[in-house]
């Protein structure tokens, strides 16, 4: 990709949020990260949306990028990860549109970035519920333990898609960061562990969503994990990614 | 000649027909179609001297000339199947490098709510703290 002049952004930490089809959610969710108080610029990523998303975004004085079509939530974010490394910000976070991540523990992915180039807000580590189906939850378990042995780092959590990213993980991403489904969570942490990017979890709580249904059923978790085996076997072979230059 | 000689020599030619006119409509790029014209020779040839084939199976030991013929047409199909895959995957990479690209650069030259709409390197001018 070409590169272009990098510049100084006003703030360091950009929180980077990908959204489709998300306007009913979307504006409650940005007002919270305004409401947190954060010194942190906020992008969001409008993954070809037929609603009136970014619309919404703008109005609540969001920049905004607009897909031309769907990528998935991995093309989105690969997008905000560009956009971070062409404006030089320090950290990308990454928050879900539709408020299942709680702005306010953003301040301690960023601690935790202090000694770590990844850090993810696990579900499982926290005093709190996540309230999953129990399939699901032994799949996560499952793949949680599979991650862990291939990053060398205990990880309890792989598909949390709430994480922070430090220079070098932004470097990594902004390159490669996997467009298929499950290719964000899982398949970035194994990227990142294969370049060799410490990465490190910090317990967080989720929330339920706000709009709209959160896909479980029995068939699905099956082929949930089904795919989770296959991007995990997939990632473990991948050729090994090069360390970005600082 | 026998009938299924014939019908075989007339499939050759008339593949071979399809992908030079698909060639000249460019409606395919020179690049594909050179291995449909090696097959579509191929098919011709076999028709036309079906004793190569058996002669080729009698070097590779298979005993069945046809089984011959199967194995060679599957595993063709199954190198342009992947080709095509790989092709599929690459310009998969490409077309998403540009709707980023592509939304970047909107984001850069639109701005419909930004404050000037004259600044188009609003990104890069942004004021340091």
């Amino acid at each position: 990709m070409p590169s272009e002049t990098r510049s100084t952004p006003i703030s360091t930490v950009l929180i980077v949020v990908p959204a489709f089809n998300e306007e009913s959610n979307i504006a409650e969710t940005l007002s919270e990260i305004a409401g947190a108080g954060l010194d942190a610029d906020v992008l969001v990523v409008d993954d070809g949306s037929q609603d009136r998303t970014a619309h919404v975004a703008r109005s609540c004085g969001a920049d905004v990028l607009v897909l031309p079509f769907n990528l998935g939530v991995g093309g989105a974010m690969r997008t905000g990860f560009v956009y971070a490394r062409r404006h030089a910000y320090r950290a990308v976070v990454q928050v879900d549109a539709d408020g299942q991540h709680d702005p306010t523990e953003i301040p301690k992915l960023l601690t935790a970035l202090g000694d770590a180039d990844l850090v993810i807000g696990s579900r499982f580590d926290g005093d709190d519920h996540f309230d999953v189906t129990r399939v699901r939850r032994v799949a996560m378990r499952v793949l949680a333990w599979a991650v862990s042995g291939l990053t060398g780092t205990r990880l309890t959590d792989t598909t949390s898609g709430f994480r922070a990213s430090g220079p070098a993980a932004i470097d990594l991403f902004a390159k490669e960061y996997p467009a298929e489904y499950l290719g964000d969570t899982i398949e970035s942490t194994v990227i990142a562990a294969r370049a060799g990017l410490v990465i490190a979890q910090v317990p967080s709580h989720l929330r339920a969503r706000r709009y709209g249904e959160p896909s479980q059923s029995i068939i699905r978790a099956t082929l949930y994990v089904g795919r989770a085996v296959i991007v995990l076997a997939l990632a473990a072979i991948h050729r090994r990614p090069t360390r970005a230059a600082p | 000649m026998t009938r299924a000689q014939l019908a075989s020599l007339i499939t050759g030619f008339v593949a071979l027909g399809v992908i030079l006119d698909l060639v000249r409509r460019r409606h395919l790029r020179v690049r594909y179609a050179g291995m449909w014209l090696v097959v579509g020779i191929g098919m011709t040839v076999l028709a036309v001297s079906p004793g190569l084939l058996d002669r080729a199976a009698a070097v590779l030991g298979v005993v069945d000339p046809p089984n011959l013929l199967f194995f060679v047409a599957i595993i063709v199909l199954l190198v342009v199947v992947v080709q095509l895959s790989l092709e599929l995957s690459r310009v998969d990479e490409k077309l998403r490098i540009l709707a980023e690209e592509l939304a970047l650069l909107r984001h850069r030259t639109e701005l419909p709510e930004g404050p000037s709409p004259s600044s188009e390197d609003d990104d890069s001018s942004r004021a340091p703290r």
